[in-house]
């Protein structure tokens, strides 16, 4: 049902110095004369899906997609979607007494991932590896228009798109890129840099996005307003700040290099070995080793492994891959030993 | 003039007719404490462009449309009380109906309330005519809007005529 393969925006491979992760770019889009999510009905976003399938069907790339209903599916594959980056926490119904909603739906073909009755009708969005604004923004446009020709979308000539949260009026674009800072947190600085981007209307949010912890050092950073400025503006602003970002790491590197060298050696040295020969992992603990493995390697401090194989960990070790590749379920109290041969196994198999 | 009943200082020019089962009462309020109790006051009347909007409104123009409490969204039924309880507008013709408070909250979210990105053309527009005379207002209106603001007097009124015969016709 669901392809195993297909990660193709953690195929990073050895890009720039492995700072920025992925990027993604979303469009929130809602169909004119239609309630918002808030104040519609199961029927309502029946309707709604029955709209964006056929817009779907004849929308070129798209129409090749894979469909998932998320109100059809067990709480184990919509959480494999969720860890996937495809679907919201809350369109997965994963939230704190969350629920699925009816209707609930994504399509995804290649990096572009359409997700249908969140908070949006319409929630388009793609997944690029790397620091790839232009190419996200190219792909998510570009399917913008296909089903912007064959659907009415809500617009207003002063406000723009329209939809349910003013915060996303406008462009409805939220550009974001997934960066690890390692050093910016060591040395204490990451407060300071984070209240600096809030100043220049930058925000950030952990792994999962809204609401989430930062985990393992990785920040999500994204544009905080969606009107008053083009598409090309937002994105090219964006861009330039986190930039500064990624010198600001590079500096707090130097930094620690030269100031607590052996320090620092013992540290991914440590956690190297840690990931490498434990028998039971954490999510959270795996996490944070991989950080510490990912700055030894940034910092030319460990032979290996690769990027390309910390960044399918990253997916791979999570509670519902770990469980589906054991052949086990979510609340199995052997995940954290499954989880720990599977990330044993990954490094071995490191080309590296 | 009336003294606003809350206040005692300031003159009234919110009166509010409330019934209540059988009782019908009248409350004379300052803008300020109109505000006070969530009620959004039109303001175009204190301007000299007052009388010019308000001619619009006659006809059933939704132009001026004031959005006091209990006018509910003709889209989706939802009240500005509805809105600031959820933060989230019901409808896309909640962005009409509630356009000035509306246009205050994004310009304190965003720094602004110009869409200058992607312009969309709505494919329907060329098969419903219906849809395409209320986008053609929704146009002129927001053009209109813009001459006021920038005093083009000349223009506004060309513009207001051609809405008006837009709605005639």
């Amino acid at each position: 049902m669901i392809p195993d393969d297909a990660l193709p925006w953690l195929e990073s491979g050895e890009a720039a110095d492995g700072l920025v992760l992925s990027t993604r770019v979303r469009l929130a889009r809602n169909l004119a004369g239609r309630p918002f999510a808030g104040r519609n009905s199961a029927m309502d976003r029946e309707g709604i899906l029955r709209l964006v399938e056929a817009a779907v069907e004849e929308s070129g790339d798209l129409a090749a997609g894979t469909w998932y209903r998320l109100d059809g599916l067990p709480r184990a594959a919509r959480r494999w979607l969720h860890e996937r980056q495809l679907v919201s926490r809350e369109l997965a119904g994963l939230g704190p007494g969350g629920r699925v909603a009816s209707g609930a739906a994504v399509v995804v073909a290649g990096p572009v991932a359409v997700m249908v009755n969140e908070e949006d009708h319409l929630r388009i969005q793609s997944l690029q590896p790397g620091f790839a604004l232009d190419a996200a923004w190219t792909a998510a446009g570009g399917a913008d228009e296909a089903l912007g020709s064959r659907l009415s979308f809500a617009f207003h000539s002063e406000f723009g798109y329209l939809t349910g949260c003013p915060t996303n009026v406008g462009t409805g674009l939220r550009a974001s890129v997934l960066i690890h800072l390692p050093a910016l947190v060591l040395t204490k600085e990451i407060a300071r840099v984070l209240h600096g981007l809030a100043q220049v209307g930058l925000t950030h949010r952990g792994l999962y996005g809204e609401g989430s912890e930062v985990l393992g050092n990785l920040f999500q950073l994204s544009n905080q307003t969606t009107l008053g400025k083009s598409e090309a503006e937002l994105l090219d602003h964006l861009g330039r700040l986190v930039q500064e970002v990624m010198g600001h790491e590079a500096r707090a590197r130097d930094v620690l290099s030269r100031d607590a060298a052996s320090l620092v050696e013992d540290r991914v040295w440590r956690a190297w070995a840690l990931l490498r020969h434990a028998r039971a992992l954490s999510f959270d603990e795996a996490l944070n080793l991989m950080s510490g493995v990912r700055l030894g390697v940034g910092m030319g401090l460990l032979p290996g492994p690769s990027l390309v194989t910390l960044n399918r960990l990253l997916v791979l070790a999570q509670d519902a891959h770990v469980a589906r590749a054991a052949g086990t379920g979510l609340e199995d109290e052997a995940l954290p030993v499954h989880r720990a041969t599977l990330v044993r196994r990954m490094l071995e198999e490191d080309p590296r | 003039m009336s003294a606003c009943q809350q206040c005692h200082e300031r003159e009234a020019v919110v009166h509010l007719t409330e019934v209540s089962g059988d009782t019908v009462s009248t409350v004379h309020l300052c803008g300020k404490c109109a505000a006070e109790r969530g009620m959004a006051v039109e303001e175009a009347a204190a301007t000299p462009l007052g009388s010019f909007l308000a001619t619009l409104g006659k006809g059933g123009s939704a132009l001026a449309a004031a959005a006091t409490v209990g006018d509910a969204c003709p889209g989706c039924g939802a009240t500005l009380a509805d809105f600031r309880a959820s933060g989230r507008t019901g409808c896309p013709a909640c962005w009409v109906t509630f356009e000035r408070p509306l246009r205050d909250l994004i310009r304190r979210l965003h720094g602004a309330t110009r869409h200058t990105g992607r312009r969309y053309d709505d494919p329907a527009l060329a098969t419903d005519p219906e849809r395409a005379v209320a986008h053609e207002r929704a146009k002129l209106r927001e053009a209109l809007r813009q001459a006021i603001e920038t005093e083009q007097f000349e223009a506004a009124a060309e513009l207001r005529d051609r809405l008006r015969s837009l709605e005639e016709s």
